[in-house]
């Protein structure tokens, strides 16, 4: 049997993390990156138990699907799952809802996310993200030293050589660690087609009540969706190739309705995966700002 | 799949964002999304073509100063094979980058602008593919649409770039000569009828046609040990299995290994990974190791072939590349982590600079500025268990942290 080298680069990173800090968390959204950390993370411990617990910080403008998944999965696995809620900030008017026909609460989770790695003194959050997802990313290390206050100095990041990483931080400071760094949206789903690893019906063909907004489908969800009186609601058959916060995720149309179908689109796909996430959308450098600020 | 990484080389202007971009362009590895934003961004700034650079300089500043900071990963694939390039600036004062860059690569591309030929940044960018000794390198003569795609030309960079390569240390480095436009697509992904003259591979062609053996630096296996896998359930009550990446060569069931730095002999019992057992270790595969005896074994030790001992010292000397604004200063105590082990390592002194151009060497030296590259003798307070760079790549080298900042202040390449 061969090894995947992007597999057994990951896991080498999941036991890196376990051995230079104290306290990580992983940081899981429920969607398809974050479910393929949890399989490496199974992985590198094997038979032992993954010895950190998942976080999802809920922006409480959730799929359904993928909070029912998420449940189920955490207990599978016996998994410890903490959850912190944007809600709770916005109701303590620590940040404000955004307003207008773009108001997205995916930018208000920062403030979410650093508060609980201060509560919960988290020194390694592990992050899905990957460098081919967006410019910004290309640039982040595997270990990313952010700040107390949870920042990125993208101009001064500590380099990386041959496969030591660097954990040493000081106290307040922590680090965001990247296992799936290398891998491309395709390795993702071929490994999940590979492993056959469950994910939540949302990234399959469905029928969705859709309404078309600046050449991209959005979900017509009235509680979070703010939609104009003649943006009309159709029924459409789409499915989500990312999944973050409804109000900043567009659907695709798509009659893909398994794994290998998935895998065969996204092979011959010339639209990138983060050109249906509207919040990268609003500017060239949106990403990067959000990163500055403490952004997953 | 395999997946080949590709480090880049080349001076501000030398166009290298050009040819990444043509890369993915010509491999059809650029979505509608990304085309069309470049697109605009090159009307915009009143191209009158497309500018594939602002496809790679990801970072706010990068694009108003129209320069490479920091490196950059892009991939992209073929049928055959997974293609991740490491971005690095050319910038002078980048040499850290290049470094980096081409510290985790099997290849590497360095640009020559045709019209200037071999300048003195294309010393050091080969002295450092040549220092890290990367296996393959492909130099690209680019902008060959600007000098008539003259065949002249090209020759006499060659014979430049070949009196270059005499003065390199690591002679078995396999280099190969493109002449191409990045800008116009010659011989990048598809061959160009502009240089019939030209009968040898396209760059694309020539990284197709390299299969695994032919990219990896061949030594021993090594095995440091990561973590102790310890699931202290009733199932598997005694369990202990010690995780880690075989790096060199192979590992096989029933081999005979020592763990560094006990000197403990033993047999390898199991070979794991995840719920499967298996018969071999393959080189950098992710595994987890038993072994027939009981012995004690922590993160930093060392599974080796009990025939083939790395060397295990506290005293050595190592080609250093200083990373750091804070200068490496003669007598400083710094971390040294080789692998996954972690010592105190004191600088002894400071044997020679080396100039990355071959210009030669000063002596007389007890720092270090960032980008400079040195031979310096330390004194460690445990022994490591290393190979000479020049027989393993992993094994050879390590890095220096700051215990101040905290920072990854140096790369070490044993001698």
């Amino acid at each position: 049997m061969s090894i995947n080298p992007l597999e057994s680069e990951a896991i080498y990173i999941f036991r890196e993390v376990a051995a230079q800090f104290e306290k990580p968390v992983l940081l899981f959204s429920g969607g398809k990156d974050s479910i393929t950390l949890v399989r490496l993370a199974q992985k590198a411990f094997y038979p032992a138990k993954i010895p950190f617990p998942l976080m999802h910080i809920d922006t409480g403008h959730n799929f359904p699907e993928t909070i029912e998944f998420r449940d189920r999965l955490v207990k599978e696995l016996g998994l410890e799952l903490i959850v912190r809620h944007v809600q709770d900030d916005i109701d303590k008017g620590k940040v404000k809802e955004e307003q207008g026909r773009y108001a997205s609460r995916n930018s208000l989770q920062t403030t979410t996310l650093l508060d609980a790695i201060e509560e919960f003194k988290f020194d390694a959050c592990i992050g899905g993200a990957r460098r081919d997802e967006e410019k910004a990313r290309a640039k982040e290390r595997v270990f990313s030293v952010r700040d107390d206050f949870g920042q990125w100095d993208e101009k001064n990041q500590r380099p990386e050589l041959f496969d030591m990483l660097n954990g040493q931080i000081e106290l307040g400071q922590n680090v965001r660690v990247f296992p799936i760094s290398n891998w491309t949206e395709l390795d993702v789903w071929s490994y999940i087609e590979r492993e056959q690893i469950e994910i939540p019906s949302i990234y399959f063909a469905h029928t969705r009540a859709t309404f078309l907004r600046d050449g991209l489908i959005w979900s017509a969800d009235d509680e979070v969706v703010f939609r104009d009186q003649d943006e009309v609601v159709e029924d459409r058959l789409v499915r989500f190739r990312t999944v973050g916060d409804m109000s900043c995720t567009a659907a695709v149309l798509s009659d893909a309705t398994t794994i290998t179908k998935v895998v065969e689109e996204i092979r011959s796909s010339t639209i990138s995966e983060r050109g249906a996430r509207i919040d990268d959308k609003r500017s060239e450098a949106a990403m990067e700002k959000r990163k500055q600020q403490g952004y997953f | 799949m395999d997946v080949l990484k590709i480090a880049t080389a080349g001076s501000v202007d030398d166009g290298k964002s050009t040819l990444i971009g043509r890369l993915l362009y010509d491999t059809k590895s650029l979505t509608s999304d990304k085309l069309e934003a470049i697109q605009n961004k090159s009307k915009q700034l009143g191209y009158d073509y497309l500018d594939f650079s602002l496809a790679t300089d990801g970072l706010i500043a990068e694009r108003e100063q129209g320069i490479t900071i920091d490196v950059a990963h892009i991939y992209f694939s073929t049928q055959n094979k997974s293609y991740i390039i490491a971005d690095t600036p050319g910038h002078v004062e980048y040499t850290r980058n290049m470094v980096t860059g081409a510290s985790t690569s099997q290849a590497a591309i360095i640009l020559i602008d045709a019209r200037k030929g071999v300048i003195e940044q294309t010393n050091r960018h080969f002295f450092i593919n040549n220092l890290l000794r990367i296996k393959n390198v492909v130099v690209a003569i680019n902008k060959m649409d600007l000098v008539n795609y003259s065949e002249e030309v090209y020759e006499g960079i060659k014979a430049q770039f070949e009196v270059l390569m005499a003065k390199r240390d690591y002679k078995e480095q396999n280099i190969t000569f493109i002449p191409i436009s990045a800008l116009k697509g010659d011989n990048v992904v598809h061959k160009s009828e502009n240089t019939i003259w030209y009968t040898g591979n396209t760059i694309l062609e020539h990284f197709e046609s390299l299969d695994q053996a032919a990219v990896l630096n061949t030594g021993t296996p090594r095995f440091p040990v990561q973590y102790v896998i310890r699931p202290k359930t009733e199932e598997f009550h005694d369990f202990r299995a010690y995780a880690g990446k075989v790096y060199g060569g192979e590992l096989k069931v029933g081999d005979a290994v020592v763990v560094l730095p006990s000197l403990t002999k033993s047999k390898i019992k199991d070979i794991l990974f995840y719920d499967q057992k298996l018969e071999k270790a393959e080189r950098r595969s992710s595994v987890a190791i038993t072994l027939e005896d009981d012995v004690n074994i922590s993160r930093g030790d060392m599974i080796v072939l009990e025939n083939d001992l790395p060397q295990i010292d506290k005293d050595f000397t190592a080609t250093i590349s200083w990373l750091d604004q804070e200068p490496l200063q003669t007598g400083n105590k710094y971390v040294l982590q080789h692998g996954v082990h972690k010592v105190l390592a004191k600088v002894e002194a400071v044997a020679h600079k080396i100039h990355p151009d071959y210009s030669g060497v000063e002596t007389g030296i007890s720092t270090l500025k960032m980008n400079d590259i040195a031979e310096v003798s330390f004194k460690v307070n445990k022994p490591i268990f290393f190979d000479a760079f020049k027989k393993h790549r992993i094994n050879g080298s390590f890095i220096l942290i700051d215990s101040n900042s905290n920072h990854t202040v140096g790369a070490g390449f044993i001698q």
